[in-house]
C-alpha cells in the first residue's frame, strides 16, 4: 500500500524570482506524525501549502511526484482538489485570531465544511460540530456554537480550528505551527490534544514547527528543513542522538536541555539567516554559515544514508 | 447595542437642530422677505402690511422658536406661492424623489458590486484596469450632461425609453441612471478593495483548506466582509441622491421635492425652502443612522460581546 502522503522533489518559486521549496522530499504514514522543522524562512509553511494547492497567486508548483494515498495531486482540477481539502486532508493553521471568519458564529462555520462534503442535515451537522468541540477540551459547546470568533480567547479559536478540521474524519492532518501564536501553558494543552487526537484517531499528521521540544515530544520522524531543501530526515529518537547535517547539529546546540548542559556554557547560535535564493543556484545553501565549508560545498551536493531510516544532504561523510 | 442607539440618536437631533438653525438664517440672509415678497411695484405700506401679515415684525428669536415649535410638531407653515400647507406641498412630491432615489441606488448597487467584485478577483489585469477607467469616467461626467445624451440616444434616437414626466415606471430608468452614475465609481471602487483586502485574509485561506466552492468562498465569506463598508456608503449615497436630485428633476422634467425645491428658490417661498431643507436633512440623518445599524447587522463585533 502506498504511503499516505508523498512528496517527492517539490519545487515552489515565486514569479521565477525566488525558489522557496527546492526538491524538498517528505513521506508521512498512516497514523504517523512527521515533523517538519527549520528556521523562519525555510520553506516549511510554503511546502505545506504546495501540499494543500493553496499557494498565492503567482507561485508555482512542480514534483516529481505529489500524492495522496496514491492518488496524483499535481494533474488534479481545482474543484477535484477542493472536494479533498477539509475532507480527506485538513490543515489548521499558526494565526487562530485570524483564520476564522469574523462575520460567522463558530456552529456555522464548522457546520459548512460537513455539509459541503457529506450528505447530511443542518441538525446532524451541528450535533457533530458540538461533539467535536467537547473532544477538543471546551466546555459548554452549545453556548460555544452560537458565538462570534471575536468572543473568543486565542486558545479556544485554535481548538475550534482543530474541531473544524476534524468534522470530515480527515485521514491527513497537516498543522502549520498550531501553537506558535498561543501563550506557553496554552502551547502545552493544544500539543497533548493534537498527539492524543492523532493517536486515538489514527490521523496521518503534517506537523510544521521550529520548537524541537514539541519534536522531541510528539514527533515520530523528523525532516530538518534549511533554504527550501530538507537537509535532513529521520526518525526522531535517531536525529536527536546521531545528527549528521552540521545545520542539524547547529539547531540542536541552540536548544537548552537541563541535565545536559553546564549553567556556564553559552548557549549555542547560528551566525548568519537564511539566504534568499533565485534559479539556477548550485551547492549547499548553507555553506556561507556552516564551519566546515569549503570550496566543494559550491558543487553538487550528494544525499548520503546514515542508515535506512535516516539520510541527510552534505558532503561530509556518513 | 442600546446604549449605541442612545448615543446615536442623541447625535442625530443635535444634527437636526443644527440644520434648522441654518436654514433659517440662510432664508433670512437673502435679504428682506417682506420686500420681495411684496413685489417691485410695492409700496412702503404694503411692505410694511406684508411684514405684519406673515409676522416678519416680530423678533428673528420669536420668530425662530415659533417655527421649531410648529416644526416639532409637524407644522411646517403654508407656502406662500400655492396658498396651502407645506406639509401637503413635499407629502405629495416625495413619492417621486424616493422612488427616484432608490431606483437611482438600485441600479449604481447592480452595476458596482459586480464590478468591483470581478475587479478584485483580476487585481492586476486588463479587466480591472477597464473597470477602474470607467469609473474614473462616471466620477468625471457631469450629470446634466449624461442626461442630455441619454435623452437623445435612448429616448429620441432608439426611442426605448420616454424622456420626461413621471407617468409610469419607465419614466424613472432613465434619470435613475444618471444619478446611479454619482454614485457607481465610489461603490465599485470601495467593493473592489474590500473584496481584494477579504480575499487575501487568514479566514479566507481557512474557507479555502475547508474545501468551500468558489461562489461561497466569494459570494459568503469574501463579499460579507467586504459589503461592510459599502452597506455604510450606500445609505450616504441614497442620502445624496434625494437631495442631490434637483438638477436630475429639471432635466426630466419630474415633479418631485428637488423640483419644489428649485421652484421655491426663485419665488422666494421660504417656508417651503426651510421645510424642504429641514426633510431632507431629516432624512439624511436617519439614513446614516440606518448604516450604521446595518453594519452592526453585518458586523458582529460591532454588537458588543
Amino acid at each position: 500500500m502506498s504511503a499516505l502522503l508523498e512528496v517527492d522533489h517539490l519545487e515552489v518559486n515565486f514569479g521565477g524570482r525566488v525558489s522557496a521549496v527546492r526538491g524538498a522530499s517528505v513521506t508521512v504514514e498512516r497514523g504517523e506524525t512527521h515533523c517538519l522543522v527549520g528556521e523562519s524562512g525555510c520553506g516549511k509553511s510554503v511546502t505545506a501549502l504546495a501540499v494543500m494547492n493553496l499557494l498565492a497567486r503567482g507561485a508555482r508548483r512542480s514534483a516529481k511526484r505529489l500524492a495522496f494515498e496514491g492518488q496524483d495531486l499535481t494533474g488534479l482540477s481545482d474543484s477535484g482538489m477542493a472536494h479533498l481539502r477539509g475532507n480527506a486532508m485538513a490543515m489548521i493553521f499558526q494565526e487562530p485570531m485570524t483564520c476564522l471568519n469574523p462575520a460567522y458564529t463558530v456552529g456555522s462555520q464548522m457546520t459548512e465544511v460537513l455539509r459541503r462534503h457529506r450528505k447530511t442535515t443542518q441538525r446532524a451537522a451541528t450535533d457533530r460540530a458540538a461533539d467535536l468541540l467537547a473532544r477538543v477540551g471546551i466546555t459548554a459547546p452549545g453556548l460555544r456554537l452560537g458565538q462570534f470568533p471575536h468572543q473568543l480567547s486565542g486558545g479556544l479559536r485554535q481548538r475550534v480550528m482543530i474541531a473544524m478540521a476534524l468534522m470530515c474524519d480527515p485521514k491527513l492532518l497537516i498543522a502549520d505551527e498550531p501553537t506558535t501564536a498561543l501563550d506557553v501553558t496554552v502551547q502545552a494543552q493544544i500539543l497533548r490534544l493534537l498527539a492524543g487526537l492523532q493517536r486515538d484517531l489514527g490521523l496521518g499528521m503534517l506537523l510544521i514547527t521550529h520548537d524541537l521540544g514539541i519534536v522531541a515530544r510528539v514527533g515520530h520522524r523528523v525532516s530538518v528543513m534549511y533554504a527550501g531543501e530538507v537537509v535532513e530526515s529521520a526518525p526522531t529518537a535517531e536525529l536527536f542522538a546521531n545528527p549528521k547535517h552540521p545545520y542539524t547539529k547547529g539547531l540542536l546546540r541552540c536548544v537548552p536541555v537541563p541535565g545536559k548542559i553546564r549553567r556556564d556554557e553559552p548557549l549555542g547560535s547560528i551566525p548568519g539567516t537564511v539566504p534568499r535564493i533565485g534559479p539556477g543556484f548550485e551547492g549547499c545553501a548553507f555553506r556561507e554559515r556552516c564551519d566546515f565549508a569549503d570550496a566543494t560545498c559550491a558543487h553538487t551536493i550528494p544525499r548520503h544514508a546514515a542508515s535506512a531510516a535516516h539520510d541527510f544532504l552534505c558532503r561530509l561523510p556518513a | 447595542m442600546l446604549q449605541f442607539l442612545v448615543r446615536r440618536l442623541i447625535v442625530a437631533i443635535l444634527v437636526a437642530a443644527t440644520v434648522m438653525t441654518l436654514a433659517f438664517i440662510l432664508t433670512r440672509l437673502s435679504g428682506d422677505l417682506a420686500i420681495s415678497i411684496a413685489g417691485p411695484n410695492a409700496t412702503q405700506a404694503d411692505v410694511e402690511a406684508v411684514r405684519k401679515a406673515y409676522g416678519l415684525d416680530r423678533p428673528l428669536t420669536v420668530q425662530f422658536f415659533d417655527w421649531v415649535g410648529r416644526a416639532a410638531t409637524g407644522d411646517l407653515g403654508e407656502s406662500y406661492f400655492f396658498k396651502t400647507k407645506v406639509s401637503k406641498l413635499i407629502g405629495e412630491r416625495m413619492p417621486i424623489t424616493i422612488t427616484l432615489g432608490l431606483t437611482g441606488l438600485v441600479i449604481a448597487l447592480l452595476v458596482s458590486l459586480p464590478l468591483g467584485i470581478l475587479a478584485a478577483v483580476r487585481e492586476n489585469t486588463a479587466l480591472d484596469r477597464v473597470v477602474q477607467m470607467v469609473a474614473l469616467l462616471g466620477q468625471a461626467m457631469p450629470s446634466f450632461w449624461l442626461g442630455l445624451i441619454l435623452m437623445i440616444t435612448l429616448g429620441l434616437q432608439l426611442g426605448w425609453l420616454p424622456i420626461s414626466g413621471t407617468g409610469s415606471w419607465q419614466h424613472y430608468v432613465m434619470p435613475g441612471i444618471v444619478l446611479a452614475f454619482s454614485a457607481i465609481p465610489a461603490l465599485t471602487r470601495l467593493t473592489r478593495a474590500g473584496m481584494i483586502q477579504a480575499m487575501g485574509s487568514d479566514y479566507i485561506r481557512t474557507a479555502r483548506a475547508k474545501g468551500l466552492s468558489r461562489a461561497s468562498i466569494l459570494l459568503k465569506h469574501a463579499l460579507r466582509n467586504a459589503a461592510i463598508p459599502v452597506v455604510a456608503i450606500a445609505a450616504v449615497q441614497l442620502g445624496f441622491m434625494l437631495g442631490g436630485s434637483i438638477v436630475i428633476e429639471q432635466v426630466f422634467a419630474l415633479h418631485g421635492v428637488g423640483f419644489l425645491a428649485w421652484e421655491s428658490i426663485g419665488k422666494n417661498d421660504f417656508p417651503v425652502v426651510q421645510a424642504v431643507v429641514l426633510v431632507l436633512a431629516v432624512i439624511y440623518v436617519a439614513l446614516t443612522m440606518v448604516a450604521d445599524l446595518m453594519n452592526a447587522v453585518l458586523d458582529p463585533r460591532l454588537r458588543g460581546p
